[in-house]
């Protein structure tokens, strides 16, 4: 019993500790980033000319129906070969980022779409500019739709940030994984690895219902 | 005795593909008027008071505010157009993220640019005077439809506009509650406030209307006072679609 | 032209992985509707402790990445001497994740279920268990397919992981091809293309299913087409 603390306290928690660190740094600016390149790409999905809403479809598309894991060994192994090069936390941090905004652009577009066209045409009564609409009235409702949505987003990729050891990236599961081969201890290592991931999703979801709860306005519900 | 003229709309005609809604519609407005746009479901009237205000863009005519043309291509005309020209939705249209209050003070503050304080206070007394003002921080999911209309005229009234356009704005109402909003209208009309309505309120319209317009097909069909279209002896079209209102 | 002929190459045995992963979605589909039903039924149904355990267990399988449970699995075999199976694995992994998800679309699907309709199978005489099987379980099935066919689709992708354990998947061929050849850009790309095309051909048969089960006139409270 003693062995084993000491196995937790001088070896794992180490690790993973050093390999949370490496997670957080993919996690948080992928899903910043990813979050403002969904809107950006939701905005010209509901609201862009024919071909760039064509173009962004497919986009969408094409990467919501390809595994994570394809996208990251190709960015990783195949973009090499036309002369882009990554680094393993690079590669993953891309990947994710790509990922993570054509999805959130998905649930963007579904909150645009989702306002009334009376909502506008009230505004525009009242003598709002184009530009105003969107930023006091379309968003503000916009951004409450969506919130749900987009932070099962956040929740999924914590979870498949772990891909990212795919490619070689010491972050948490990576670091669970030498410890696991090196001691050949698996079921108490990735339990603690999970539990770390547990942790994280928990935490997250936390934040995300009193953000909910925050923004909620009587009546006013996500459809 | 009040002679000035506030908005004129010149043959304003929109058609739908092969369809005309309306054709060559015009109309005056003087100060302290209060007109009545009257006439079957489809006849147009909705639609000719989204022109007035270019929510819909009419394919040609004019139309002068204060006998200036409006050059509803201009954005930034449009927009100062609008800012003076108020607009009663049939379905209120409040915006639904905002309580009362805000739903007042918005477009005083982003349009008007007005201080936080400044817009709550002016914002205040419009809902003072559509006696609101305990349900100030309430949400519109919260509202009776009555007490929603009375929201969207103090909305439109604090923007201090020359003329009000109401487009039906008791139809979507339960019966009782549409006592309330009449008599927001009616205080509108005593204090001199210029307004274009389209309405089926026939009984309304005779107490309280200046001019009665009665529309058919897109067409202007007649106008004039209530007193010679809907006169003991008048023979008007106006007259038969009340007296078939009234059989119902 | 090098990359065309290692692609042609290794697509019989990429295609011969379809096989595999097709056979790993589908039984953990399978796991996942079985369970996921019996599970809804009881969170809705259920006893309170009931309801506290299941939400627990969707609490752990929403938190725990794939990978992570894929190396407990392989763990749990190593620790008791067993000869590893990762194909046994993947499926269970994937099955208990998907009836976490699963349970939540059927739970939604009883939930939006117009109120009368147990209230008028009691009055019939039917027994509580017998009024879920032949009225809640047939309504709730038909409004859970648009879920389904969404829960299909994120299998599919989570699939590409199982090849960590060896499984022989499409991912597994793909990877084990480009090692050899170093051609990972034509082989990555035809991979994806395939998993593309997975998706699409059974979003399109579960929607045609979806038309063919549909009630005329039926609709939910939540007002959506059944």
């Amino acid at each position: 019993m003693s062995l084993d603390l000491l196995f937790f306290q001088e070896e794992l928690l180490p690790a993973l500790n050093r390999g949370l660190v490496v997670s957080l740094a993919l996690i948080i600016p992928a899903s910043l980033i990813g979050f403002v390149f969904g809107v950006v790409l939701g905005c010209t999905r509901t609201y862009g000319s024919r071909f760039v809403k064509k173009l962004g479809d497919a986009f969408t598309a094409l990467v919501r129906g390809v595994p994570l894991a394809i996208q990251l060994m190709f960015i990783y192994y195949a973009l090499p070969k036309l002369g882009v090069f990554f680094e393993p936390y690079g590669a993953a941090l891309t990947s994710f980022i790509i990922c993570t905004s054509a999805y959130q652009s998905e649930y963007i577009r579904g909150a645009l779409l989702s306002i009334h066209k009376g909502q506008i045409q009230a505004a525009k009564a009242l003598g709002f500019t184009p530009l105003k609409t969107i930023l006091w009235i379309i968003i503000p409702q916009a951004a409450r739709r969506a919130l749900p949505g987009c932070g099962n987003e956040i929740i999924y990729l914590i979870k498949y940030s772990s891909l990212a050891y795919l490619v070689t990236c010491m972050e948490l599961m990576g670091e669970g994984k030498v410890v696991a081969s090196d001691t050949f201890r698996f079921m108490e290592v990735f339990l603690a690895v999970g539990l770390y991931y547990l942790c994280m999703v928990s935490i997250a979801t936390v934040l995300l219902h009193w953000l909910e709860k925050k923004a909620s306005i009587p009546g006013f519900r996500p459809r | 005795m009040n002679e000035q003229v506030i908005l004129e709309v010149k043959d304003i005609s929109l058609s739908v593909g092969p369809k005309s809604i309306l054709s060559h519609c015009s109309l005056t407005l003087h100060k302290g008027e209060l007109k009545v746009l009257i006439g079957p479901s489809g006849a147009g009237k909705s639609t000719l008071l989204q022109c007035i205000n270019v929510l819909t863009q009419a394919d040609s005519g004019q139309i002068l505010l204060e006998g200036r043309e409006v050059m509803t291509q201009n954005a930034k005309e449009l927009c100062c157009y609008r800012t003076k020209v108020g607009m009663i939705f049939q379905d209120f249209k409040l915006f639904d993220h905002l309580t009362a209050i805000e739903n007042v003070s918005i477009a005083l503050r982003k349009v008007r640019g007005m201080s936080k304080e400044e817009a709550k206070k002016r914002a205040m007394q419009e809902l003072e005077r559509v006696n609101l003002a305990e349900q100030r921080e309430l949400y519109p999911a919260q509202l009776s439809g009555g007490q929603k209309q009375r929201v969207a005229f103090a909305r439109a009234l604090a923007m201090d506009p020359l003329v009000l356009l109401l487009d039906e704005p008791t139809s979507a109402l339960d019966p009782e509650l549409v006592g309330e909003v009449l008599a927001v209208i009616r205080d509108l009309a005593s204090g001199g406030m210029t307004m274009i309505m389209a309405t089926h309120q026939m009984d309304f319209i005779r107490a309280i209307s200046s001019e009665i317009i009665f529309m058919e097909n897109g067409h202007i069909v007649e106008q004039g006072p209530p007193e010679s279209l809907l006169g003991e002896n008048a023979q008007s079209r106006t007259k038969q679609f009340y007296n078939s209102l009234a059989s119902v | 032209m090098h990359s065309l002929s290692v692609v042609i190459g290794a697509l019989p045995s990429i295609l011969s992985g379809s096989l595999v992963t097709l056979g790993i979605v589908f039984a953990a589909l399978a796991i996942g509707l079985v369970l996921g039903l019996f599970f809804a039924i009881l969170q809705v149904y259920g006893r309170s402790w009931q309801r506290a355990l299941i939400h627990i267990y969707i609490w752990f399988f929403r938190g725990f990445p794939i990978l992570v449970l894929l190396f407990l699995g392989y763990g749990l075999f190593v620790a008791l001497s067993l000869p590893v199976q990762p194909f046994l694995i993947s499926c269970v992994v994937l099955g208990l994740t998907s009836t976490a998800y699963q349970s939540q679309i059927f739970r939604g699907a009883i939930l939006s279920l117009r109120p009368g309709q147990m209230k008028a199978a009691r009055a019939l005489g039917m027994k509580d268990s017998q009024a879920i099987r032949s009225i809640i379980i047939p309504q709730a099935l038909r409004l859970s397919i648009p879920g389904w066919s969404n829960e299909y689709s994120i299998l599919l992708k989570d699939s590409a992981i199982c090849f960590v354990l060896g499984t022989q998947d499409i991912m597994a061929r793909t990877a084990f091809a480009a090692a050899r050849t170093h051609e990972h850009l034509a082989l990555y790309a035809c991979a994806g293309a395939i998993y593309f095309v997975l998706t699409l051909i059974i979003v399109k048969i579960l929607a045609k299913l979806e038309k063919r089960l549909h009630i005329p006139g039926y609709t939910s409270v939540s007002g959506e087409a059944l």
